[in-house]
């Protein structure tokens, strides 16, 4: 316990640690927090569903959840079960193997929902395309509030795609 | 087992991998795969091609069957022509159970079926399309969309008192791929696991079908995004061999050290899931700041935090200068300080040594008998490791030093991951210091059409292979990526036999393994 305790204090914390922590920043994170409360009056709920991706996508969602993030300091969590979910991240090509069971997932969602689409293949199938094993992005399979390309989209720009979708959702 | 010792029908392939090829009838393909087997050598691959539109002969030349074969002085590629789809070919699960899932796959893609006495259940085919369409088959139009039928697909089902199923997936609790398992449970123990993959076949092997050489890199690249490095090294080297390239020597060096950046950011991550399963969210929060630090350095260095579309057939897209050496010596320094003492931390917590020693273990003989292969492999005293033991440039000039393990536990694959961490830092420092300087990229040139490359590359997870045929007009006629998820998935069935149901999330997180990769 001490060695853990020693590594803690020694890594210190690496959250807002860099220079953008002033009164600005502040402000945004508190402007953030406030504005997800103000939607879904509690942390927001995102439920990550892999409809087919190669992967990539993937890795850097487990990145938003390291230190340097601090997603659930401005307030969203990753949840276990799309019924407790606000929010579906959903990557892609939408595989005709993976249609039926986004369309579950999606339909075992509490409404309001959000859905973000993830990366090239979220977009529109990208490299994979369509064919008679993909059904191209995820738009062709469910409502998508939010389209975040990249290949894949660093950390930042999933946030951003986040924080897009709970704002157009507040001015809707 | 030399060269010598197999029939003279080889011929060597051009390129930087000792592979040798060679034609057989029905006899001599399992004959020749007996042989291997008996001399201590293991299957690599298996995978069908649909010749009958073969504009090299001009005729119809019917299909093929390929299979590669490790040994001691390479891979041998055998492969076997069936002039008609209904000639069954001999199965080989027998001798090489991993060869069961490859055939099944076969069948589905192309209708060409093993023996009757086999495994006849299909296995990337769900309901999207009709058991009589074979979408690899060059008659298939990519572009067909049939109307989904359900799966319903014959699981092995166990009974008995006190017997009952928990179905997971696809969809997964946390940020996973999708796939669904079948635990045949009494209490919390495991009896059985049977795994149903594929929900994520997505028409790449059909994708790759009529795409310039070029452009191939680039999907090649995504067959797996965590192994992208090792993928594009692979079709790059198949590439290659076609077209009768020689890169340059510094695009070379720069590949293996993209390959161990790929090998210490996935293990840095895994290790940081692996604490995280056993309960200790410290081990994550460490060890993600440590992978983040490094992909920020890919990103500074390379323009991309997973080093995606870099190599390239004839070479490598993007050089370091010096600046670049030192900032990449400096992160390596603090990762290597930072891992060592977090290597202590995990040795000395009782809370997490009590979840992983002992738990999901596959003992050496059983991982032999299934063809365990890779850093699962070589944790369950499995020695392979190509860069070690067909060392190709610059690794022949490094002297790569494998690491294995006996237990075969979730504490082997921990601990090989933390000697990997440093063997692979070893080899960065050896590369920085001793790259040459010079040219990265050349002209790919031409590829004469209806020859085969191979393309063999030790990845992170473990031995990645690319199988090229090439077309006319410097055009893919069909490729096929193998990952070593293949051998390790059924492996992992046995794993969790007499573990208990909480203990999968972090026996199935040792392995590690792809989706993507074998899902297609």
């Amino acid at each position: 316990m001490y060695q853990i305790i020693k590594q803690m204090l020694r890594t210190g914390i690496k959250s807002g640690t860099t220079p953008q922590t002033d009164d600005a920043l502040r402000n945004q994170i508190q402007d953030i927090n406030a504005q997800i409360l103000n939607i879904v009056g509690r942390a927001l709920a995102i439920r990550h569903v892999d409809a087919g991706s190669c992967n990539g996508c993937e890795l850097e969602i487990h990145c938003l959840n390291n230190p340097y993030y601090n997603i659930e300091g401005i307030g969203m969590h990753f949840v276990a079960s799309p019924r407790h979910a606000d929010m579906l991240l959903v990557t892609g090509p939408v595989s005709r193997h993976m249609e039926m069971a986004l369309k579950r997932t999606y339909d075992a969602t509490p409404d309001p929902k959000l859905v973000v689409a993830l990366g090239d293949c979220g977009k529109d199938g990208g490299i994979f395309g369509e064919s008679y094993a993909s059904c191209g992005g995820i738009s062709k399979v469910l409502p998508v509030d939010v389209i975040v390309p990249g290949c894949p989209p660093p950390p930042l720009a999933i946030l951003q795609g986040i924080l897009t979708a709970v704002s157009r959702s507040k001015n809707a | 087992m030399r060269l010598d010792d197999f029939p003279k029908i080889f011929a060597q392939l051009p390129g930087a991998m000792p592979i040798w090829h060679g034609t057989v009838d029905a006899t001599g393909y399992r004959a020749l795969c007996k042989q291997v087997l008996h001399g201590g050598g293991k299957l690599l691959a298996l995978w069908g091609e649909d010749k009958t539109q073969d504009s090299v002969s001009q005729k119809a030349a019917g299909y093929a069957l390929h299979v590669a074969l490790v040994t001691a002085p390479g891979l041998l590629v055998l492969s076997l022509p069936l002039a008609q789809a209904e000639v069954r070919f001999p199965d080989l699960s027998d001798l090489f159970p991993a060869a069961d899932r490859m055939q099944r796959s076969v069948a589905d893609m192309f209708g060409l079926r093993p023996d009757a006495e086999s495994d006849q259940r299909k296995w990337l085919r769900h309901g999207s399309w009709p058991q009589d369409a074979y979408p690899l088959r060059k008659s298939f139009d990519p572009h067909t969309s049939y109307a989904t039928e359900a799966d319903a697909y014959p699981f092995v089902s166990v009974t008995g008192d006190g017997v009952h199923e928990i179905a997971v997936g696809p969809v997964h609790a946390g940020t996973i791929e999708p796939g669904h398992f079948r635990f045949s449970v009494v209490g919390e123990k495991v009896l059985r696991l049977e795994e149903r993959l594929a929900y994520k076949h997505k028409g790449t092997e059909k994708r790759f079908e009529g795409m310039s050489l070029q452009l191939g890199a680039k999907l090649a690249g995504r067959i797996s995004g965590d192994t992208t490095v090792a993928y594009a090294w692979a079709y790059a080297q198949a590439a290659e061999s076609l077209c009768l390239c020689t890169p340059p020597e510094r695009a070379l060096w720069l590949r293996a050290l993209l390959l161990e950046l790929e090998r210490i950011h996935n293990h840095l991550g895994d290790l940081g899931y692996l604490g995280n399963d056993a309960a200790l969210a410290f081990g994550f929060a460490q060890f993600w700041i440590l992978k983040e630090d490094l992909l920020r350095m890919n990103e500074t260095l390379f323009s991309h935090r997973y080093l995606m579309d870099i190599i390239v057939p004839g070479g490598v897209t993007r050089d370091l200068d010096n600046a670049g050496l030192l900032h990449m010596a400096d992160t390596l320094r603090h990762i290597e300080d930072e891992t060592a003492r977090l290597k202590n931390i995990y040795d000395e917590h009782a809370g997490v040594q009590d979840r992983f020693l002992t738990t999901g273990r596959v003992a050496p003989d059983l991982a032999a008998q299934l063809g365990l292969t890779g850093l699962a492999g070589r944790a369950s005293s499995q020695a392979w490791d190509v860069r070690a033991q067909f060392p190709t440039m610059p690794y022949e000039q490094l002297d790569v030093n494998m690491v294995t393990h006996r237990n075969g536990d979730v504490a082997a694959r921990v601990t090989m991951r933390f000697e990997e961490i440093s063997e692979s830092i070893r080899l960065i420092r050896l590369i920085l210091a001793r790259i040459p300087l010079g040219e990265t990229l050349t002209e790919l040139g031409k590829a004469e059409a209806g020859k085969l490359g191979i393309g063999w590359v030790e990845g992170w997870r473990g031995e990645v292979m690319v199988a090229l045929h090439s077309g006319d007009d410097n055009r893919i006629h069909r490729l096929h990526p193998h990952d070593p998820s293949w051998q390790n998935w059924p492996v992992l069935e046995h794993a969790i036999i007499g573990n208990i149901v909480p203990d999968f999330p972090l026996i199935n997180k040792s392995f590690n393994l792809s989706y993507s990769g074998v899902d297609l």
